[in-house]
């Protein structure tokens, strides 16, 4: 039970980690279509992660709901891809708050749609009726937001020197975390020895080619990795989740059981 | 009692989308079945996009419906097999594109990923809704709703939404 509990929540987090970041766009798009079109994502992504959290709540019992899975857990508890909780800026725009760069977001989307698009197929396959049901549902949603993220990332990358610039500095900044896509938690471990989970490693020489495929099209250069692997999936995060949670989480701890 | 389940669908039938009021739930797919269940009527509905914000109205419509109806029967939500754009019935199509959306082609034969998106998006072409145009481009991947993808028609100018294939 635990096996299956422990990987639906880094499923679930990943999506609620990277909604709630795409979200911090609304209303501050560069341009309305794009503006619109990140809340849409990110509307995708939050409803993948309440399925999954429901399924969570449900496999636990007692009086977990999705709603304290979202909420009231705490940074160390949290099970996301440390990629995705980044804020969206890099090297090139500076870190104070207003400086937000887009090319963070699109090719941080564009690493991970290409991740999602390619394990939410091979999930269909999985153990759990349950989870494969939402991974049916999840295939077909991420392959509309890896064609977005492709498309801008090849317009950025293949645009003026200065969109190339910012493309490329966003993929040296952000490809050393891809890392921890394919070095195994004991959770993931665990859940594909019980079949519930996939070997993400059986999907990476389809991410290269997707991500190759791309950055050519967009003339970037794919950065060499090595060092240190980030480690988010097993809850130890970067200074930035906890900030993220803050603001997603506040509302809810203020107002316990509030309805609206 | 088969004039139980009758009832219960014709009670229904009146119910659209709370974002597309032209269109009916059972049109739209997303109203499966009635049927008898070892603990009484039963009605099943499969959710549209994950994250769609009309999917909890239409639950609660759901509902309210059949208790006003004096229909007591329990609501299913089931997610598979998963909702696609082809369950849209024809009339429903019809409907969309009076009300100004481009209706959905039939989804694609699905191909793997990596072979997905190394092709360029939209081949397929969206006749406006408006004038029927084929002269239309695409302007976003996303329109008002996740489903929809916005388009222009380069005839009569006129910007419209295209519901994609899912
Ligand atoms: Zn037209």
């Amino acid at each position: 039970m635990s096996a299956a509990t422990d990987y639906l929540l880094h499923l679930a987090d990943n999506a609620l980690v990277l909604g709630q970041r795409n979200a911090e766009w609304c209303g501050h798009g560069p341009i309305l279509e794009e503006d619109i079109a990140l809340a849409n994502v990110s509307l995708d992504l939050i409803g993948q992660a309440r399925l999954l959290y429901q399924l969570v709540a449900t496999l636990k019992g007692g009086d977990c709901t999705e709603d304290k899975l979202a909420y009231f857990r705490d940074t160390h508890e949290f099970r996301n891809y440390t990629l995705l909780e980044l804020p969206h800026r890099g090297p090139l725009s500076g870190y104070a708050q207003g400086d937000l760069d887009y090319s963070t977001t699109i090719v941080r989307n564009f690493l991970y749609s290409a991740l999602m698009a390619l394990l939410w197929e091979a999930l269909e396959k999985s153990a759990n009726a349950d989870l494969a049901a939402i991974a049916a549902k999840s295939q077909k949603e991420v392959r509309y937001h890896l064609r977005h993220a492709r498309d801008w990332l090849v317009r950025f990358g293949d645009g003026t020197d200065e969109s190339h610039a910012r493309a490329q500095a966003s993929l040296d900044h952000l490809f050393a975390y891809t890392q921890e896509f394919w070095a195994h938690s004991p959770a993931e471990a665990a859940a594909i020895e019980a079949g519930i989970g996939v070997d993400v490693r059986t999907l990476q020489a389809d991410w290269d080619a997707i991500v190759d495929a791309a950055l050519a099209e967009a003339t970037l250069v794919r950065p060499a990795v090595g060092g240190y692997v980030t480690l988010g999936k097993q809850g130890i995060h970067s200074e930035h989740l906890g900030f993220l949670l803050a603001e997603m989480q506040s509302l809810a701890r203020a107002h316990p059981n509030g309805a609206w | 009692m088969t004039t139980t389940i009758e009832a219960a669908w014709s009670a229904l039938e009146q119910l659209t989308d709370p974002e597309i009021p032209v269109i009916s739930l059972r049109e739209l797919g997303i109203l499966r079945d009635v049927r008898h269940g070892p603990d009484g009527l039963e009605v099943v509905i499969t959710p549209t996009y994950s994250g769609c914000p009309a999917m909890g109205q239409i639950e609660d419509d759901v509902r309210s419906t059949l208790e006003t109806a004096g229909i007591p029967a329990r609501v299913i939500t089931q997610l598979a097999p998963a909702w696609t754009t082809d369950w849209m019935s024809e009339s429903g199509k019809e409907k969309l594109r009076a009300y100004g959306i481009a209706p959905p082609h039939e989804t694609p034969a699905r191909h793997n990923v990596v072979r997905f998106i190394a092709k360029p998006a939209q081949a397929e072409t969206v006749p406006c809704p408006h004038c029927g145009s084929a002269n239309t481009v695409e302007s976003s991947h996303f329109g008002s709703t996740a489903c929809k993808a916005l388009y222009k028609c380069q005839d009569c100018q006129e910007p419209f939404d295209y519901f994609k294939p899912y």
